[in-house]
């Protein structure tokens, strides 16, 4: 069954923060708190051009839905808005939003940065590096400290988070 | 034997050079590293992608599954390197 208060969608069009956190909230008087997080792409001091961003369609959308569903629960979240794009992204555009609301601020923060801590090891998505030339360079490796950002949720209390 | 969807993703599927495919599997295949394994033998180009194959990730149906779990019955198993999305 689908959970009404989580939104997650996969998307090539960009999207609008206010926009977002106004659909989430709008009707309700139960949130206190509202965080968003939102990723967006870096020029790399000038020498990236863009990043194609590649994806598992299906599999995209149904593991950033399994991530949320554990933010809500482990964190009693109200509502919850995960969006990430596909498709050619230049420096300055968004990449990822998170949009995490609760009745007090400190579920909202930890929501949304458990969110993006295990959307970036476990989402299907991959990011290739086009040079200020247009041409294809480099996959992106991934970090060993998305890895360890990930395991801290794990550490404190020995729960399973996805 | 059974047929089961491959599909392939970023560097994996550029080394291997297509998206996705159908294959037979032998019946001996029936773990995830066992199915690495099996398809490293069918050519330069799949040894070539899955050389290091302790960091190739797998997804059985669209779900992630670690090396040693099972893939049988499995209608579609995908092939990548470690996500970098966010």
């Amino acid at each position: 069954m689908t959970d009404p208060a989580i939104s997650v969608r996969v998307q090539r069009e960009d999207f609008d923060l206010a926009a977002e956190v106004s659909a989430l909230s709008s009707g309700r008087k139960d949130i206190g708190a509202v965080v968003t997080f939102s990723g967006l792409c870096r020029d790399e001091a000038g020498t990236l051009g863009a990043l194609e961003l590649e994806h598992y369609p299906g599999m995209a959308e149904a593991e950033i839905r399994r991530v949320s569903e554990a933010a809500m629960v482990r964190f009693g979240l109200i509502a919850l808005t995960a969006i990430h794009r596909y498709g050619r992204i230049l420096p300055g555009e968004n990449i990822v939003l998170v949009v995490a609301a609760s009745p007090h601020r400190q579920a909202a923060f930890d929501g949304a940065n458990f969110v993006m801590d295990f959307l970036k090891t476990s989402a299907p998505f991959w990011k290739k590096e086009i040079d200020t030339a247009g041409k294809a360079g480099q996959w992106v490796s991934a970090k060993d400290a998305d890895d360890s950002a990930r395991d801290r949720w794990t550490e404190s209390d020995g729960k399973a988070n996805s | 034997m059974s047929s089961v969807r491959l599909v392939y993703f970023a560097w994996v599927r550029e080394r291997i050079g297509k998206d996705e495919e159908e294959i037979t599997l032998p019946e001996s295949v029936l773990t995830a590293g066992d199915l690495l394994t099996h398809l490293k033998s069918l050519g330069e180009e799949y040894e070539m992608a899955l050389e290091h194959d302790n960091v190739i990730r797998v997804a059985v149906n669209q779900e992630h599954v670690e090396h040693r779990e099972s893939i049988v019955g499995a209608r579609e198993i995908a092939l990548f390197p470690p996500m970098t999305g966010g």
